[in-house]
């Protein structure tokens, strides 16, 4: 420690050497730099900005700035080592945070995917047909980037040409128009290819919801041979938040993001808005969401509690065995024996569910009480692939844990006359856990959300009967927040989801925030300066 | 006494085969399957009567699905991905463990905590922010290896600066004084005194972060959706999907083909790895 008050010097003084010590080529490359990555992020900020990634958006931003600051500023200097790492964390771990707590508040999912201006226009585009509306004719023609353009004729006989610009004239304008066949319809029109007759129903997907001629209203093809005039259904009243039916005047309010009238009529697409702590009283009051979850809840304890102890247990027992000085074969054992730990989990856990495929795997054929089928057969299954993953890394630290442990206790205790089984409860047991205690706890917060294994072996099945959501007996927490999310074939819960994420989070701090306190890692900072 | 001990070894050295048989029995039956030209899990040989490398040409040539493909993405997002990190938490661990400044002790805490929460937690978020960005920079969104990549580094710093800085506090601080009182800038004694003497760390760092994203599973399977940017966590497990009876034989070939690269790390970093997580275990 002799050497403290010259690195205290250096920090707070900056020697001359380091800080004027920057050449002037130097400081007009930072200079330059700086200004590129600015530039760079006001362009993607702007641009994040409008297609509705605002909160990112500022999150960059600050970032940047920060960056700035800490490479402008010579007192910041030691700031710019961490600052990239830092930039990172930020923007993708401790933004998504946030974020995630942010989205648990709000309906953010399937049907609440798009901004309110989005929706309201998704809304405002749909139409009706007024009674008495006026009915057309129509032949197709494409242009060279395949855009569709019609030929209309009405009930009088008079005749229009409307592109898919938006563009509607009565034909006479329209230059460019050859020769009529028989039904009145232009052969060729300049720049167009006419779409022959037989092909007519082919197009009607491509023509169907676009509307044709004026922004109000306007013409929609409805069938082959007919296209009708028709106008815009709703329309957003700005003022009271409502949207309103044009061909009825019901009243849609704008019920947590969605059009609702007063009958319980719904209009889709919804917008996400916050919905307070809706999502979290779903999971404690809704039978039918909180019958799976308390499952899942608990079995995600049973899990990450049995997934240390049998992996605890066996490593332990293994390095015990082991543990004799004059092993002979010692470092190749030790080598084979790890294999397990060494392979892409991802790999074996498929290995493990071929080897217990009931009809074709080499255990399944033989002993299968239903590995897959049988709500508590898949629970050991997918314990005991676990297992078989998991001895190898409890070998490993407990042969370490245990060279830790001094000879001369086992001498003191021998001549005590305490026998074997004596000396491991009351000498290696405890000394043990002093020291990979904070590593098991560890190894429960890593299980609790150990999503591989799960979702690799089962995934998550077999399903709980009668779930409203997607849900299986194996699911962890995590595993279960992933279907609701993403994978659940009944669509997409972000804001269910992310409620239970909250729910994980505040779990594994605890675990975590307890192990660190064990083993006294925060106050280490404090000691270490 | 001797005979005793002898026997004290044998009981042990029983146990330890048992072990070996546990810890290998799946793998040997990979190996079979792998080299057995007929598609079928439950062979009672366990060497084939007509060994074949069929199955390992299958996977490789394929057109029909992208096994290389998925095997070059996962050694592409593993190795920028720790090169990153390695250097991202290098520089960070010099500044905490080289400089005294204000904040720092805040700073070193918060990058802790930050870990507490882990980031797939944040899947959903995550997910939602790669489509934002994605919409500006295609390159970097949901789909692609860099957004995967991006993804991982979030968690780049924490652990690794730990780990780091414990390792860099041992280089004795002579040295870079020395270094600095012959002129040395801050970045030239980062990368010529201390980054020689903090390689095996590095190395460390390196290759633990390599194995740990090469096997990820549930971070890839949310961002990436399509066949050719899979990685092989996502690739393999969709290949093999129910399809036991017909792809079990060559699956076996992908698999023991897609655990070669850590398989080589591991052994490479055993005896690192050992003392690393016993010198961690009994801190405290």
């Amino acid at each position: 420690m002799a050497n403290v008050s010259t690195t205290e010097n250096q920090g707070r003084m900056p020697s001359p050497l380091s800080s004027l010590g920057d050449s002037l080529p130097k400081i007009l490359i930072r200079f330059g730099l700086l200004m590129l990555l600015d530039a760079l992020t006001i362009s993607f900020v702007w641009q994040l900005w409008f297609s509705g990634g605002a909160g990112f958006a500022i999150t960059v931003t600050l970032v940047v700035i920060a960056i700035n600051v800490v490479f402008l500023r010579t007192d910041a200097m030691p700031l710019r080592w961490i600052m990239p790492g830092l930039a990172f964390m930020i923007m993708m771990h401790i933004y998504p945070v946030i974020f995630t707590v942010f989205t648990a508040f709000t309906n953010y999912g399937d049907g609440h995917l798009v901004e309110k201006p989005v929706a309201i226009q998704q809304i405002e585009s749909r139409t009706y047909v007024p009674e008495g509306a006026p009915t057309y004719g129509w032949t197709a023609y494409r242009d060279a980037d395949g855009n569709i353009a019609l030929w209309l004729v009405d009930e009088e006989g008079d005749t229009y040409f409307a592109d898919s610009e938006g563009n509607y004239a009565p034909a006479e304008e329209v230059p460019g128009i050859g020769e009529l066949d028989a039904n009145g319809a232009p052969l060729s029109i300049e720049g167009y290819t006419r779409v022959p007759a037989n092909q007519k129903l082919v197009t009607l997907p491509e023509l169907q919801g676009h509307t044709y001629g004026p922004a109000d209203g306007g013409v929609q093809v409805t069938g082959i041979n007919t296209a009708t005039q028709t106008e815009q259904k709703y329309e957003y009243d700005a003022e009271n938040d409502t949207m309103v039916d044009q061909e009825t005047g019901l009243i849609y309010y704008n019920v947590e993001g969605t059009f609702t009238a007063e009958d319980g009529d719904q209009l889709r697409p919804g917008f996400p808005v916050t919905i307070g702590a809706e999502n979290f009283t779903r999971i404690a009051t809704n039978p039918a969401i909180r019958g799976p979850f308390s499952t899942i809840f608990i079995w995600t304890f049973i899990w990450a509690f049995f997934s240390v102890f049998l992996t605890f247990a066996l490593g332990l027992f293994y390095s015990l065995v082991m543990n004799k000085p004059d092993m002979p074969f010692q470092r190749a054992i030790r080598v084979l024996m790890i294999v397990p730990y060494a392979l892409p989990p991802f790999i074996s856990v498929l290995i493990w569910r071929g080897l217990l495929n009931p009809v074709l795997g080499v255990i399944g054929t033989q002993w299968n009480p239903g590995w897959f089928t049988d709500p508590f057969w898949a629970k050991v299954g997918v314990l005991g692939v676990n297992l078989w993953l998991g001895y190898a890394y409890m070998f490993l630290i407990t042969t370490g844990a245990l060279q830790g442990i001094s000879r001369d206790i086992y001498e003191a205790a021998k001549v005590d006359g305490a026998s074997g089984i004596y000396q491991f409860r009351k000498i290696t047991l405890p000394l043990l856990l002093v020291a990979v205690g904070p590593l098991l706890i560890g190894s429960f917060a890593f299980n609790f959300n150990n999503f591989t294994i799960i979702d690799l072996y089962n995934s998550g099945g077999p399903p709980i009967a009668g779930a409203a959501t997607p849900a299986g007996h194996t699911d962890i927490l995590i595993s279960y927040t992933y279907r609701l999310a993403f994978a659940g074939g009944r669509g997409a819960d972000y804001g269910l989801a992310a409620a239970i994420s909250i729910i994980i989070f505040v779990i594994v701090a605890i675990i975590t925030l307890f192990n660190f306190r064990y083993t006294g890692m925060l106050e280490e900072v404090s000691e270490n300066v | 006494m001797r005979n005793r001990d002898r026997l004290d070894t044998a009981w042990r050295l029983a146990v330890a085969l048992l072990a070996i048989a546990f810890a290998l029995f799946p793998v040997v039956f990979i190996f079979s399957a792998a080299i057995n030209p007929v598609s079928s899990l439950n062979t009672t040989q366990i060497i084939p009567e007509n060994p074949t490398l069929d199955n390992f040409r299958y996977m490789l040539d394929n057109p029909q699905h992208s096994f290389g493909r998925w095997m070059m993405n996962s050694l592409i997002v593993s190795t920028i991905t720790a090169v990153l990190v390695v250097v991202l938490s290098a520089f960070a661990a010099y500044a905490f463990s080289r400089f005294r400044f204000r904040g720092r002790q805040g700073l070193l805490k918060t990058i802790l905590l930050a870990q507490v929460f882990p980031n797939v937690l944040a899947m959903i978020a995550l997910y939602l922010i790669l489509q934002q960005i994605g919409r500006v920079i295609p390159l970097l969104g949901l789909n692609t290896l860099g957004g995967l990549i991006l993804v991982y580094l979030g968690g780049a710093m924490g652990f690794n600066t730990w780990l780091m800085k414990g390792f860099f506090d041992t280089v004795p601080r002579e040295l870079d004084e020395s270094a600095q009182i012959d002129g040395a800038s801050h970045f030239q004694t980062f990368y010529q005194i201390i980054f020689p003497l903090v390689r095996p760390i590095l190395t460390v760092v390196f290759i633990l972060t390599f194995i740990s994203t090469y096997g990820d599973y549930l971070l890839a399977r949310v961002m990436l959706s399509d066949n050719k940017t899979y990685t092989l966590a996502v690739g393999l497990s969709l290949f093999i999907g129910d399809q036991y009876g017909q792809r079990w034989n060559q699956f076996a070939a992908g698999a023991l083909i897609g655990a070669i690269p850590t398989l080589i790390l591991f052994y490479l970093v055993q005896n690192q790895l050992q003392s690393g997580l016993t010198v961690g275990a009994v801190k405290g």
